[in-house]
C-alpha cells in the first residue's frame, strides 16, 4: 500500500492500541489499533453498527475499553474520567444546554476551570467570532437555526483548546447546500487553530472532503487506513471498494504466469495482477472496476486495451453525468458513468444499443479478500 | 375559542365543568362571606335585602381581630412549606433513580409509588396512629432494642403531622418530577462532563435547572392541599394548634357560622393564588424554551 512510502517521522499524537469493547455478547469494537498524528483530520468511516461511534466514545471517556489502551499526547487515558480528559466532543445532536444562552453555553467549559470572568468573556467572544456567531450571544438554542446551532456546538467544543476534538457526524443534521459550505469552513477553522480532529461519519463524501487520512470500519474492525485517494484508488478489500464509491466486482481465478493474471468468466477478460499484490495461482480473486474508469462507446476500442461488448439496458441522465447499465456477454450488468462534457453529443447512447466497454489496463484492480 | 365545532366541544366540556363545579360554588361562597349569621335556614343574611345590597365586611375584619385565624393560617403555611421541602428532598432522589433505571425496574418502581393509593387514605392515616402511639410499633421496637427506656411522645406532635403529610403526598411530588427527569437528554450530561464538569457540577448546572418545572409542579401538588389538610392534623396533630382546614370545618359545623367559614375559605384561596401564578410563569417559560 502507498502509505508505506509515507515518512514515519510524523508525530503519533493519539495512540489506540489493541482496543476492544464488548457489550454482552456483542463485540462493538474488535482489537483496533490506530495512530493519529498531531494536527491532522482523521475520519472514521463506517456504516451503522460498525463500532465507529463506540471508538469515539472511548476516546471521550464515556465508555471504558474492555481491552487495550488509549494514549493521548503520551498520557495513558485508562483511569482518566471524561471531565479530566484533554479532549472535547461535538455531539451529533449538538447537545446544547437549552436553558443557557449561546454565550453561557460556550462559557460553560471555561467556567469549570475557574478562570476569571474577564478572561472567560474574552475567550468566548473570540471563539464566537471565529465561528461567526458574535451577533447571537444572547440567543437561546431554540432561537437558532440548525446551522447556527452547529457553529455554537463547535465553538463550545473548541473554546477549551482541546488537544483532540472529537466530532460525531458533525454535518449530518444540516441540509445539503449548508453541509457543503460548512465542510470547507470546518477545514478553515481546523487549519486556523491547529487542533487535531477525529471525525466519525457514515457519509463518504463528508469523509473524503474533510480527511487528511481516514480509516474504514466494518464489524468493529478497522479494515483500511489511508488518504482518501489511497482508499478510493487502492481499496484493500471488496468491502472497502464497495463501501467507498460504487464498483463493479467480478469473481475470477488466479492464473499462473509472469506477471500473474486473473481470469474471470463473469467479465470475459483476463486482468493482470498489479505488482505488490500477493496471489496464489488457482485461488479465487476479484476484479474491481470503478464505473467512471470504464469508457463506453459505439466504436471498438484501441486493440491493446482490455474490453468487452455489451448492450445498454438502462440510461439515467443526472445532468453532470450519465449512468449506463450495460449487460455484457456473460449476462452480468455493469455500471458505467460518463461525464456529459458536450451539451448534445453526436454519439449519444440510448437504451438497447450495442456498445463497446474498455478500460486502461491499470484501472482494473485485483482484490484477494 | 375559534375554529372547528369539534375544537369548540373539546374546549367547551372542561369549561362547563369548571363553571358548574368551581366558578358558581366559588361565587356562592364569596356571597356568603359578605353576609351575617342568622338563626335561620340557611343560617346567614341574604345579600340583597329589602331591594338593597347589604354587604358585610365584618367577617373579614373578625379574622384579623381574633389571633386564632391568623395563627392557624401561618401555622398551616409553615407545615405545608416544611412538608413540601421534605417531599422535594426525599422525592427528588427517588424520582431521579426511577428515571434512570431500566424499563422493567422502572415500571415496578412506579407501581410501588402508586400502590398505596389502592388503600383508603383514612385507613393509612389511622395506621400511622397505630405506629406512632405510646405503645405503638415504633416505641415498642425501640424499647425492645433498648434504645429508649420510656416511650417517646410521637403522636399528636408536629413531627407526626410531617410524617403523615410527607407520607401521603410524596407520590404527588415524585410523579411530576419523574415525568420531567425521564425526558432529560442524557447527552446533555455527557456534554457537560466532556466540558470538564464534575458529576456534582453537572447536576447543579444542568439537571437541577432543567428539572425546575417538575419541582414547581410537584411542590404545588403538595403545598396547596397540605395548607388545607384536615384529616392528617386532626388525627395525628396537636390539639393546641389547629391548622386552617380544621378551623374552617369547626367554624362551619361546630359554630354554624357560615359567613366566617366562607371568609376563611376566600382568604385561603387568595393566599394560594400566588404560588399558582408563580408556577404558571415557570411553565410558560419552559413552553417557550421547548418550542
Amino acid at each position: 500500500m502507498s502509505s508505506a512510502a509515507r515518512p514515519q517521522s510524523e508525530e503519533c499524537y493519539v495512540r489506540i492500541a489493541g482496543v476492544s469493547k464488548r457489550f454482552g455478547d456483542f463485540m462493538a469494537v474488535d482489537e483496533v489499533s490506530l495512530d493519529v498524528r498531531r494536527g491532522e483530520i482523521f475520519c472514521l468511516l463506517g456504516g451503522s453498527g460498525s463500532g465507529k461511534t463506540t471508538l469515539l466514545r472511548m476516546l471521550a471517556g464515556f465508555e471504558t475499553p474492555s481491552a487495550g489502551t488509549i494514549h493521548i499526547d503520551g498520557q495513558d487515558m485508562s483511569a482518566v474520567p471524561p471531565y479530566q480528559r484533554p479532549v472535547n466532543m461535538m455531539f451529533q445532536s449538538y447537545a446544547l444546554f437549552p436553558h443557557m444562552t449561546v454565550e453561557k453555553n460556550v462559557a460553560f467549559g471555561l467556567e469549570q476551570e475557574n478562570l476569571d470572568r474577564t478572561q472567560i468573556r474574552r475567550r468566548v467572544g473570540e471563539m464566537l467570532e471565529i465561528v461567526k456567531m458574535g451577533a447571537f450571544t444572547a440567543r437561546k438554542p431554540h432561537q437558532l437555526s440548525g446551522g447556527q446551532r452547529q457553529r455554537v456546538a463547535l465553538a463550545r467544543a473548541l473554546v477549551k483548546r482541546p488537544k483532540l476534538l472529537l466530532l460525531d457526524e458533525p454535518l449530518a443534521a444540516l441540509d445539503r447546500k449548508l453541509r457543503e459550505h460548512t465542510q470547507f469552513e470546518l477545514l478553515n477553522i481546523q487549519k486556523q487553530l491547529g487542533v487535531t480532529f477525529m471525525v466519525v461519519t457514515h457519509d463518504q463524501e463528508e469523509a473524503m472532503t474533510l480527511a487528511t487520512r481516514m480509516g474504514v470500519m466494518n464489524h468493529g474492525k478497522i479494515v483500511q487506513v489511508g488518504t482518501p485517494a489511497d482508499i478510493y484508488e487502492s481499496p484493500a478489500t471488496r468491502f472497502v471498494a464497495d463501501f467507498i464509491g460504487s464498483v463493479n466486482l467480478f469473481e475470477g481465478e488466479v492464473l499462473e504466469g509472469m506477471p500473474a493474471g486473473v481470469r474471470s468468466s463473469e467479465l470475459g477478460a483476463v486482468t493482470p495482477v498489479a505488482r505488490g499484490v500477493a496471489v496464489t495461482s488457482g485461488a479465487t480473486a476479484w476484479v474491481a472496476l470503478r464505473p467512471e474508469k470504464i469508457r463506453i462507446g459505439k466504436a471498438p476500442p484501441q486493440a491493446d486495451e482490455p474490453g468487452v461488448r455489451g448492450r445498454v439496458t438502462e440510461v439515467a441522465y443526472l445532468g453532470d453525468l450519465s449512468v449506463y447499465l450495460v449487460r455484457i456477454e456473460s449476462g452480468r450488468v455493469l455500471r458505467v458513468t460518463r461525464p456529459n462534457v458536450i451539451r448534445a453529443p453526436e454519439d449519444r447512447i440510448a437504451g438497447g444499443e450495442e456498445v463497446y466497454l474498455s478500460w486502461h489496463a491499470s484501472s482494473a484492480l485485483v482484490l484477494t479478500q | 375559542m375559534s375554529g372547528s365545532p369539534g375544537k369548540r366541544i373539546v374546549a367547551g366540556v372542561p369549561s362547563l365543568w369548571l363553571l358548574v363545579l368551581f366558578a358558581i360554588p366559588f361565587l356562592i361562597v364569596l356571597k356568603i362571606s359578605f353576609s351575617e349569621v342568622r338563626l335561620a335556614m340557611p343560617p346567614y343574611s341574604p345579600l340583597l335585602e329589602n331591594g338593597r345590597l347589604q354587604p358585610h365586611l365584618s367577617n373579614y375584619a373578625f379574622l384579623f381581630t381574633d389571633p386564632l385565624y391568623v395563627r392557624s393560617l401561618l401555622y398551616s403555611l409553615k407545615v405545608a412549606a416544611v412538608s413540601t421541602l421534605l417531599c422535594i428532598l426525599i422525592g427528588y432522589p427517588m424520582a431521579y433513580a426511577i428515571a434512570r433505571s431500566g424499563a422493567t425496574a422502572r415500571n415496578a418502581l412506579l407501581m410501588m409509588i402508586v400502590l398505596p393509593f389502592w388503600t383508603s387514605f383514612l385507613l393509612r392515616v389511622y395506621a400511622w396512629m397505630g405506629l406512632l402511639k405510646n405503645d405503638g410499633v415504633v416505641n415498642n421496637v425501640l424499647m425492645y432494642l433498648g434504645l429508649i427506656h420510656r416511650p417517646l411522645v410521637l403522636l399528636n406532635t408536629d413531627f407526626a403531622v410531617y410524617i403523615g403529610i410527607v407520607y401521603s403526598y410524596l407520590p404527588f411530588m415524585i410523579l411530576p418530577l419523574y415525568a420531567n427527569l425521564e425526558k432529560h437528554d442524557v447527552t446533555l450530561l455527557e456534554a457537560a462532563a466532556d466540558l470538564g464538569a464534575h458529576p456534582f457540577a453537572v447536576f447543579r448546572r444542568i439537571t437541577l435547572p432543567l428539572s425546575l418545572p417538575g419541582i414547581a409542579a410537584g411542590s404545588l401538588l403538595v403545598f396547596i392541599p397540605a395548607v388545607g389538610e384536615y384529616i392528617i392534623p386532626s388525627l395525628l396533630g396537636r390539639s393546641d394548634q389547629l391548622m386552617i382546614g380544621r378551623v374552617l370545618s369547626d367554624e362551619f359545623f361546630e359554630n354554624r357560622d357560615w359567613p366566617v367559614a366562607s371568609a376563611v375559605a376566600i382568604l385561603m384561596l387568595l393566599l394560594l393564588v400566588v404560588p399558582i401564578m408563580l408556577l404558571q410563569r415557570v411553565e410558560r417559560r419552559t413552553l417557550e424554551a421547548a418550542k
